[in-house]
């Protein structure tokens, strides 16, 4: 009988093209995401190399990053910008690709939202891409994970990675989620926990009844902040939801073919007794809504919490990485997070722009305003479908009426590569991934929230609890 | 790729764990379509004291006297010492790029974020990860000593300090032989390209559904 496999274990196995005596192996990449910050200089030395893509029909690119969120009839202004999506473009249309969505198409929009809700991304597959988020698709029992520019260049030359097996790590959270506690509460609990360096040389698999309660939305939302946790890959065993979302998707199969895929689809979980490396055990009952309060997605409390004192820690790197993380966010040690009022709201991201996301916000924003003192609530959606979508529910409208903006798609505010970024000194809630220095604009004070603490807070203008809202 | 096999370098301190990507190269440079030029803007946030841009003459801006690297003792340094989980965050290749270009050739710290520390292999820059109390001890030599330096050989693996100290290191066989030699992933991956072609036919085969 075959010795029980961890889900990551048969994922690595069925991808192994070869390998060497001391573990390197060659990996096969099934898909490959492409977007316009990490790719022009791999096709550069591709090109220089002579050499040409080995599987056009593995790429899926978009234009994200650099894309603005608005008048988009007026093109990319910033023409540094501008160039990088031109290129893109060049690129991809010199060399093909299963599906490319430029600036402006309909189904233009993050990279890590395209992929999953056209079907592209599917179980099993080896997914990779030159951004760290791609452990999001992880979430439909993938292997996925961001490589740099040089691997770019090596998938697109070879349609393989040179790779060493990783060590596994099963986080396992069981029991009901309070109401009002979401994936991304999950997810930053998680990090708060184990740290942002727990998961380095780990593969993570999410399991227990509370991931298996979660759609697949909040699967992406938690395999996506894998890497905030140190782990360059994050995934969810197949079930039923993940099939079900799946189906009658663009590139999904159909057919026969769907009924091949699905059934080997339904192997690709970890078999009872397999092995993990390390194990960590979470009740679900005990989260609470996450807000971080520094610099780092680990520096993070509950809604209900405070600023932590670093003189109550003793380890000296530590409590210096504190003290300069709230010199950076200008907060006292002590200080109520509900105190904490904000300048700006973002509600976007490769973590939470999809259309649940949206839901969940909407139905806190809806019939309120924002705050006086809140200078900006942007609404960005992830990806031209999820805008559309949500229009076909009038979200727009009640995030508008709630004196929001809704923009159009992108990754924005995350990383601030276009024209939306906070000023020097700004805070905001953001229910992006990050929240180091300058990561929303330099000087930008970022705190890391679900979408429902995000529009709480653009309501309230501080941080707090839904339910408390007028 | 530039072959790595020893330096003997000046080293510069910098001591904060847990230093990003985004704080390594911020994401204005990253729009950049070339590898090279990041080096003036390495750090730019904590290295000026006015915001950086893309095209923007670095010579004439004002430097941070308090961060590390515009100290003049550490001018010139080749090895960047590091805590816990240097290079987290975005998977930014721009990182090592910009290391790389400012001048440094390898990075000794308690440990390093997984794409990071991979990243680094494919420029030419040696990460070497030292036990903790080891790199506590390197600190406190460094910010003591004017004109510290740390001598490194690949391929015996070890760091050594001034006094003769020795701090062996492990490294990957593949990326040491890679490095020693400056060899190119990619021509080495290619010399298997009949084997990609038939796990490839074999997987379309049963997997159809991947290949439309």
């Amino acid at each position: 009988m075959q010795q029980a496999q961890t889900l990551y274990e048969k994922l690595w196995s069925s991808h192994v093209v070869r390998e060497e005596a001391d573990g390197t192996a060659l990996i096969y990449i099934d898909r490959h995401l492409v977007h316009e910050v990490t790719s022009p200089q791999a096709f550069e030395g591709l090109k220089l190399a002579g050499r040409t893509p080995w599987r056009t029909g593995s790429i899926v690119a978009t234009a994200d990053h650099n894309t603005p969120t608005d008048h988009w009839d007026e093109g990319i202004k910033d023409p540094v910008s501008r160039q990088q999506v031109e290129t893109l473009d060049a690129n991809i249309r010199a060399v093909g690709a299963l599906a490319y969505f430029p600036f402006k198409d309909e189904r233009q929009g993050i990279v890590h939202v395209i992929g999953p809700e056209n079907g592209a991304t599917l179980p099993g597959m080896t997914v990779v891409c030159g951004d760290s988020h791609t452990s999001t698709h992880g979430a439909f029992g993938c292997l996925a994970h961001g490589i740099g520019t040089s691997e770019v260049e090596h998938v697109l030359a070879t349609q393989c990675l040179l790779q060493k097996r990783s060590k596994t790590l099963l986080i396992s959270v069981d029991g009901t989620l309070a109401p009002g506690v979401s994936a991304k509460d999950v997810a930053l609990a998680i990090i708060g926990h184990i740290g942002t360096a727990g998961g380095t040389g780990y593969a993570i698999e999410f399991g227990g009844s509370a991931i298996r309660g979660l759609s697949m939305e909040g699967r992406m939302t938690l395999c996506n902040m894998a890497i905030e946790a140190g782990a360059r890959a994050g995934m969810v065993a197949v079930d039923e939801v993940t099939i079900n979302y799946l189906k009658g998707r663009p590139y999904a199969p159909d057919g026969a073919a769907w009924d091949q895929a699905v059934a080997y689809w339904r192997t690709l979980h970890s078999d009872p007794g397999a092995r993990f490396d390390k194990g960590v055990n979470i009740d679900a009952a005990t989260i609470r809504p996450q807000v971080t309060w520094g610099t780092s997605p680990e520096m993070v409390t509950d809604l209900d919490g405070a600023v932590p004192d670093p003189a109550a820690v003793s380890d000296p790197v530590k409590r210096e990485g504190m003290s300069r993380a709230l010199a950076y966010m200008g907060l006292a040690a002590g200080t109520p997070i509900k105190r904490i009022a904000v300048d700006r709201v973002f509600i976007g991201s490769c973590t939470n722009s999809r259309i649940e996301d949206l839901r969940v916000a909407a139905e806190v924003a809806r019939g309120r305003h924002k705050a006086d003192s809140v200078k900006q609530v942007l609404v960005v959606p992830g990806s031209g479908l999820v805008k559309r979508q949500a229009e076909a529910e009038g979200l727009d409208k009640v995030f508008v009426a709630a004196g929001f903006e809704w923009r159009e798609p992108g990754c924005s505010m995350c990383l601030a590569m276009n024209a939306d970024r906070l000023e020097p000194g700004e805070r905001c809630a953001s229910t992006s991934n990050r929240n180091f220095e300058g990561r929303q604009g330099a000087g930008g004070r970022t705190h890391l929230v679900s979408p429902a603490l995000a529009a709480a807070a653009a309501i309230a203008g501080h941080f707090a609890d839904v339910g408390e809202l007028n | 790729m530039r072959a790595f096999t020893q330096l003997d370098g000046l080293v510069a301190p910098l001591d904060r764990a847990n230093v990003d990507t985004d704080a390594i190269i911020p994401k204005q440079f990253l729009k950049s379509i070339q590898r090279s030029g990041f080096g003036p803007n390495l750090f730019d946030e904590w290295r000026y004291l006015d915001q950086g841009a893309p095209g923007k003459d670095n010579a004439g801006r004002p430097l941070n006297p308090d961060f590390v690297l515009n100290q003049p003792r550490y001018a010139g340094a080749q090895i960047l010492l590091t805590r816990d989980n240097f290079g987290c965050g975005s998977s930014r290749e721009h990182a090592p790029w910009a290391l790389d270009d400012y001048g440094f050739r390898a990075l000794v710290g308690s440990s390093f974020a997984d794409i990071f520390f991979n990243n680094c292999f494919k420029n030419g820059v040696l990460p070497i990860c030292l036990p903790a109390e080891v790199i506590d001890r390197l600190f406190a030599a460094c910010l003591a000593t004017e004109g510290y330096r740390l001598s490194i050989d690949l391929a015996a693996q070890q760091v050594c300090e001034p006094d003769g100290t020795a701090h062996a290191f492990e490294v990957d066989p593949f990326r040491k032989e890679c490095l020693l030699n400056g060899w190119d992933d990619i021509g080495l991956t290619l010399r298997h390209a009949d084997e990609i072609r038939a796990f490839e036919a074999a997987r379309k085969a049963a997997h159809p559904y991947y290949f439309r």
